[in-house]
């Protein structure tokens, strides 16, 4: 099972799932990550947390901890 | 619910531009201030040329879903729950992020809302631009494309706000639904439905609302009959799936029908991968909070002095104006010295809330969130903690206010609690008074002990502000929130745009002389007098004053004024109280004089140094007053005051809350007495128990 905190830069994915609890996954959803929602990391800051995403041609930064409760499909 | 027909509500994700909107509409009457039992800014002005039209600028936000008060206010304000609904509510939608931004209307769709789109940021989108009549046509609601630097398409925007609040007329719109709820949803909406007060709007909008947010919340206005009624519709998380994939996928419909082509972020993606390299990210971003820092701790200070030098010469001059007495005293040390107190921390606000607006507008603040955060979540606050804590080593007042840049609550506060405990720039001459005045001239490796001992109160509050961070967030309530996730959106690089900038620096300035500068005037007045009355001095005293006047030549004259005004003091209500206070501070290797110096000292920390200045008759001469305190005996002819009394004596001041500004600034910030009351119980306590093991072990160790 692939979670987004295992993909490697710059790769396109699909969001399937997300997982935790109830406010913290509705948080993740309305701010546009939803199944179904093409993905990619595009960066890691320099202390290697949190990480830069694209999300619908925005660009989000979530921590590590949280990108571990996406899961995704390649 | 009733409609206020003349109010429009702004409402927009953060990073919209949305600000430069409001302040476009408003011109220069605004009115600013707090929703009532919350932390959350109330702006609000009248449209320009339309006086009787009110815009009321909501918070930044990307859902109504709200689990606390603070993100209720959004709700609230656009559709008026609990009070007046505004006639239109104008939604700003970013063109660069069009899905992201229009599920905010979609929502308000859903409970019917009578809203307006303002298409921003279409000249960044370029080519990915939605057709405003397109959109409009989708979106069944009027749109209008504006650009708020150039300021294009703001008279479209206000004619179009004037015909639809004119068109209005208390009609309430019907419900748009964008999805058909699945027939288990549409009874759990039913049931919730049917249990609403008469004031709100029996619509499933809002069904869906409550089944969204109640359960696991800190809402208030919440009636019981509601909570039960979502209880028993068995809310759970396949509601918001539900909700959430069936506006997302009408809106990416949308999205793919009227926009061809990706936006370009070319240009922010190659600054970023300078500003957020490894190797030069770091750099630029030390050398930028190294400009930030050194404004605010040193390059404020002509300004300061200024400031200072103008009150001094203002009550120099009142003060020969008026005859000698009572009433020129409170005139010239009350009332002109308690305004220089509150003006003189206007250099710093300005200076900060400059630099905050530049790094804002400009997109940084959110990559300097980004950078820091994986130190700041070590302490359980977030990289959003960062620069409101170093600007605390500057000064605590600005330092709180800038906690307006945090989106969430509850780092908010977290960090608004701690920050009072860095090392502002007013302790040190406390700590430079007190380090020369008691520390032997040695050298340790070849560095001067007296320099590593200020070095090493740096370290220390730098500790103790983090590990009160750490412990706080485990220990109170309301900051062992829900683990949410830390999203920051890291918006297109963009120029800083100077007019809403300055607007922002005079709004956070007047309020804070408005709110906090009455406060610490009033403690001002107050301290001045605790310290200056009694006058009549007791009958066994010389007559200090009879000698003032016998005295033949001005230096004979100034020894006795000197000894007139340290009698007086002396025998102060405020010195009275320092003696009242020996025994509680007697364990920490404090005598009464200290005691009064730290009374004195809550005006504002350096007033510790004037007042003891005072007290042992020497005025401003520091030099002096350094070896008074180093040579002072008790009454079995020791040291009055050893070194250890000095650590201890600066322990107390690193983490007591010796500062009424701070305080009042609190009070401000958080919309209460609560938390001004705990940061000063807590600190206090904890400065009171660190120097009592400080002064007790040391003493037993002999020092």
């Amino acid at each position: 099972m692939l979670r987004l905190v295992d993909i490697e830069r710059k790769r396109v994915v699909t969001v399937t799932a997300v997982e935790g609890e109830r406010s913290f996954r509705r948080r993740l959803m309305e701010m546009g990550l939803c199944p179904g929602t093409e993905v990619a990391i595009t960066n890691v800051a320099p202390l290697g947390d949190p990480l830069e995403i694209d999300v619908r041609g925005g660009r989000l930064s979530i921590r590590r901890d949280e990108a571990a409760q996406i899961r995704v499909r390649r | 619910m009733t409609i206020a027909p003349r109010r429009v509500a702004l409402l927009g994700n953060p990073n919209t531009g949305k600000t430069s909107i409001y302040n476009a509409l408003t011109g220069s009457q605004a009115k600013v201030g707090n929703y009532p039992g919350v932390t959350v800014e109330r702006r609000a002005g009248q449209l320009r040329d339309s006086p009787d039209i009110e815009v009321v600028d909501v918070p930044g936000t990307y859902s109504l879903v709200a689990r606390s008060a603070d993100e209720q206010i959004a709700l609230d304000v656009a559709l008026g729950t609990g009070s007046t609904a505004p006639a239109l509510v104008v939604v700003c939608v970013d063109a660069t992020q069009l899905a992201r931004s229009l599920y905010l209307l979609v929502q308000l769709q859903e409970l019917g809302g009578r809203c307006l789109v303002a298409l921003t940021m279409t000249d960044e989108a370029g080519g990915a631009a939605p057709q405003a009549d397109q959109l409009a046509a989708a979106l069944g609601c009027p749109v209008v494309a504006v650009i708020g630097r150039t300021a294009v398409g703001l008279d479209r925007l206000r004619a179009a706000i004037i015909r639809s609040v004119n068109g209005a007329s208390g009609v309430v719109p019907a419900p748009v639904w964008r999805w058909s709820p699945s027939a288990a949803l549409a009874a759990q909406l039913a049931t919730v439905r049917a249990a609403f007060p008469a004031s709100w709007p029996a619509s499933d909008g809002l069904a869906l609302w409550a089944l969204q947010c109640v359960g696991d919340d800190e809402l208030a206005n919440v009636p019981p009959a509601v909570r039960a009624a979502v209880k028993e519709a068995g809310p759970d998380s396949r509601v918001d799936d539900e909700a959430i994939l069936g506006r997302y996928q009408w809106l990416d419909g949308i999205v793919a029908k009227l926009v061809k082509q990706r936006v370009d972020r070319r240009r922010t993606e190659r600054v970023d991968r300078v500003l957020l390299h490894r190797g030069f990210g770091l750099i630029i971003f030390g050398a930028v909070m190294f400009v930030l820092f050194m404004s605010l701790f040193a390059w404020s200070d002509p300004a300061i002095t200024v400031v200072e030098n103008l009150f001094g010469k203002l009550g120099g001059a009142v003060g020969s104006l008026l005859p000698d007495g009572i009433f020129e005293d409170f005139v010239v040390d009350g009332i002109i010295g308690g305004v220089g107190s509150v003006l003189v921390f206007l250099p710093q606000i300005l200076l900060l809330f400059f630099f905050l607006g530049v790094l804002e507008d400009f997109g940084y603040l959110a990559r300097v969130a980004y950078l820091m955060d994986r130190i700041m979540r070590t302490m359980n606050l977030s990289g959003r903690a960062f620069v409101p804590m170093l600007s605390g080593f500057a000064c605590a007042v600005p330092a709180i206010m800038a906690t307006r840049t945090m989106e969430r609550q509850r780092d908010r506060l977290l960090t608004m609690l701690v920050i009072p405990l860095m090392t502002c720039s007013a302790r040190l001459p406390v700590y430079t008074l007190v380090i020369a005045a008691l520390f032997p001239s040695n050298t340790l490796g070849g560095l001067s002990t007296k320099g590593l001992l200020m070095v090493a109160m740096y370290v220390f509050s730098m500790i103790t502000s983090l590990a009160a961070a750490w412990i706080l967030a485990r220990v109170l309530k309301p900051l062992r929130a829900k683990r949410l996730p830390f999203v920051i959106e890291l918006p297109p690089y963009r120029a800083p745009r100077v007019a809403d900038i300055l607007r922002m620096m005079w709004s956070k300035t007047s309020m804070f002389l408005r709110e906090a500068g009455t406060v610490i005037l009033v403690c001002t007045i107050a301290l001045w007098a605790l310290l200056y009355f009694p006058r009549e001095l007791p009958a066994n005293q010389p007559d200090y004053a009879a000698q003032v006047e016998r005295a033949s030549d001005p230096a004979t004259r100034a020894v006795a004024e000197q000894a007139l005004a340290t009698a007086q003091l002396n025998n102060s209500y405020g010195a009275r109280l320092g003696h009242a206070i020996e025994p509680a501070i007697a364990p920490l290797g404090f005598d009464w004089k200290i005691g009064v110096g730290i009374i004195g000292a809550f005006a504002a920390r350096e007033v510790f140094v004037a007042t003891l200045g005072v007290i042992f008759g020497v005025g401003d001469d520091e030099g002096s007053l350094r070896q008074h305190l180093a040579a002072d005996k008790k009454p079995d002819g020791s040291n009055a005051y050893s070194p250890l009394t000095g650590l201890s004596l600066m322990i107390f001041f690193a983490l007591a809350c010796q500062c009424m500004s701070t305080l009042a600034v609190l009070k401000r910030e958080t919309g209460g007495y609560r938390w001004p009351v705990f940061v000063f119980s807590y600190m206090t306590a904890l400065a009171w128990v660190m120097s009592f093991l400080v002064y007790q072990v040391g003493s037993l160790l002999g020092f």
